[in-house]
């Protein structure tokens, strides 16, 4: 007894917020709110940078996770604590520090802008930028773990097979570990698309080039609280879809 | 020097590792031999095959396969496992469980250079040998163990490997399908023109499958020869239990071997100085009462233990020297064996023999 109160406690705190949001949801209005030319925008602009960053993650963070799992460097261990420092940093501060570096004064932007042109905080790549570097570890925590629980005797199979390190990765590890892949990608696209601290800080909130879902939900709430509920619902509806998919691989208890 | 370059493998393996483990084999296998290291779990065999393979650098030593080196720490030469003309059979056969039979044994062959479809249609020619062309598509899974060991060896065989090196093949099988697969594994080691080494524990593998033994222990070889030599006189403990026989060590002097202890056994054969005695359990009966007639060859003994033994039964015996008896139910009921009980044991000097140390 003197557990099973706080237990329940604490699922009514987390479960009681969300059905409120179920409950004050306009279900009546719900069809028009939902055509409302900024809502579409926003949602269409969401996806499309999620996505993004996904791919960006994937491509940077699969080669990253093999190098902690399959290496041995001297520092290995601090490099991994590095890739997880954006787990635990705000994000906002993550925002700031994206500032530095790739704002138009700082010190990879600087660059960018004088010889290419250059210019990432306050545009759609931004958010993109944004987005990668909060959910990037994600990725590469899920696919690392998956590397290291994956027969490394394979891979010794393929290379007396005569495939080279690049070949041995490409046919045999990368097949291997694609559930792994798979779910960290996933994991790493729900947390871009929640992302909000370091997309508002680097990339701002203009709609349709920068404004993504998280964004018109928090501006929305200070004008029409309805069109917030909307959006939330949309987004939770998501996260739930999410959840669903993945209820095998994260879920489950062992 | 201009010399003829040595065709097969020449090998001096040395591995050190942490714990004091040390590895020390010398090895030459010939171009169409099959050369088995045998030895117990924890010798160094796979040590051996790691190093062959390039999995595992030596510490010192060399591997030159038809004249190539492969491996020379003093010369700082280390081909990587990709660039050896080495196939390998591993213990599990580790197929790739993403890919079908057929994509597995073309895996070689599409990385020596062929393409795709050339390689497949090679890989199809290894499968329609091994006998399963009908499994083509079929992923490894789906496959039988026996199945899976001959995909196993046709993907290690498609590269058409100067070396091929086979970990423990028949292990993982049950007995049935082992015997059927021994059998198949011989003709196919037959018929590979390069050089073949045999990596196994099990002597009924080593003894079928190859045309020499080497016998590993802790790291080092204790004997060499063809399995009529080694099953005939066995050098250490491990040997004669593998074969089977009775082994003692001694001081020769014509017929008359001296054991430590000062107990004496009498064989067929003669020898001088350091010599040793072997002679199969079947050699010796067990008597209730001392036997008469011949004093040579029988003492005072005490059962220590029964074991049913195919037919037999196996009785260990302790007295001047511990050996094992094969004797027949019929005796045994005649004797009423029982763990110490004494008897007489006599061993007939015929099938005893003895050969130097």
């Amino acid at each position: 007894m003197a557990l099973l109160i706080p237990a329940a406690a604490g699922l009514a705190f987390l479960v009681l917020p969300l059905a409120g949001l179920l409950i004050r949801t306009p279900w009546r209005s719900l069809p028009e709110r939902l055509a409302a030319p900024g809502v579409l925008a926003a949602l269409r602009l969401s996806l499309f940078t999620a996505t993004l960053a996904t791919i960006v993650c994937v491509l940077l963070g699969v080669p990253l996770a093999w190098l902690l799992a399959r290496t041995e460097f001297p520092g290995r261990r601090l490099v991994r604590a590095l890739v997880t420092v954006p787990l635990v940093l705000p994000p906002v501060v993550g925002g700031v520090a994206l500032l530095l570096v790739f704002g138009r004064r700082g010190l990879i932007g600087q660059w960018l802008d004088s010889a290419f042109g250059i210019t990432l905080p306050f545009t759609t790549a931004g958010v993109v930028v944004a987005e990668a570097f909060v959910a990037m570890p994600f990725l590469v925590i899920a696919v690392e773990g998956a590397l290291r629980g994956s027969d490394t005797r394979y891979e010794e199979a393929a290379a007396t097979l005569g495939a080279g390190r690049f070949a041995v990765f490409r046919r045999v590890t990368l097949p291997l570990v694609a559930p792994g892949v798979a779910a960290g990608a996933v994991l790493c696209w729900a947390r871009a698309l929640g992302e909000f601290g370091a997309t508002i800080t680097f990339a701002g909130n203009f709609p349709g080039r920068t404004q993504t879902m998280p964004l018109a939900v928090y501006l929305a709430l200070e004008t029409d609280l309805d069109a917030a509920l909307v959006l939330s619902l949309m987004l939770l509806t998501v996260s739930v879809g999410i959840l669903a998919a993945l209820r095998d691989k994260w879920i489950t208890s062992p | 020097m201009d010399h003829e370059p040595v065709k097969g493998l020449d090998a001096q393996l040395i591995v050190r590792r942490a714990g004091g483990f040390r590895l020390d084999v010398r090895l030459t296998v010939a171009p169409g031999e099959v050369v088995a290291l045998l030895g117990p779990n924890g010798a160094g065999k796979s040590t051996a095959l790691r190093a062959l393979a390039g999995l595992l650098p030596l510490s010192d030593g060399h591997v030159i396969l038809d004249g190539r080196v492969l491996d020379r720490p003093a010369d700082r030469v280390l081909v990587p496992p990709d660039r050896r003309p080495v196939g390998v059979v591993f213990q599990d056969y580790l197929l790739f469980p993403h890919l079908t039979a057929l994509d597995n044994v073309a895996f070689g062959p599409r990385h020596h250079g062929r393409g795709t479809a050339d390689a497949r249609s090679i890989a199809a020619g290894w499968l329609d040998r091994v006998g399963l062309a009908a499994y083509a598509r079929s992923k490894p899974r789906r496959l039988s163990g026996g199945q899976a060991q001959r995909v196993a060896l046709a993907r290690a065989l498609a590269v058409e490997p100067a070396l091929l090196l086979l970990d423990e093949p028949l292990s993982a099988l049950d007995a049935r399908t082992r015997l059927d697969t021994r059998a198949q594994l011989h003709r196919h080691l037959g018929e590979h023109p390069g050089a073949t080494l045999l990596v196994t524990h099990d002597p009924l593998d080593a003894l079928v499958l190859a045309d020499r033994l080497i016998i590993v222990e802790d790291g080092v070889v204790v004997q060499e020869g063809d399995a009529a030599t080694i099953t005939a006189q066995p050098r250490t403990d491990y040997v004669a239990q593998l074969v089977g026989l009775n082994l003692y060590r001694g001081q020769a002097d014509g017929h008359v071997i001296t054991v430590p202890g000062g107990f004496t056994l009498t064989a067929a054969d003669t020898v001088r100085g350091d010599a040793f005695v072997a002679f199969p359990p079947s050699a010796l009966a067990l008597y209730p009462n001392r036997p008469d007639g011949s004093p040579s060859n029988t003492w005072p003994a005490t059962i220590t233990g029964v074991q049913q033994h195919g037919d037999y039964l196996r009785v260990q015996l302790s007295g001047p020297i511990e050996a094992a008896a094969d004797i027949t139910p019929a005796a045994a009921i005649r004797l009423q064996l029982s763990p110490g009980q004494p008897v007489w044991a006599a061993l007939k000097a015929t099938e005893t023999r003895a050969y130097p140390a």
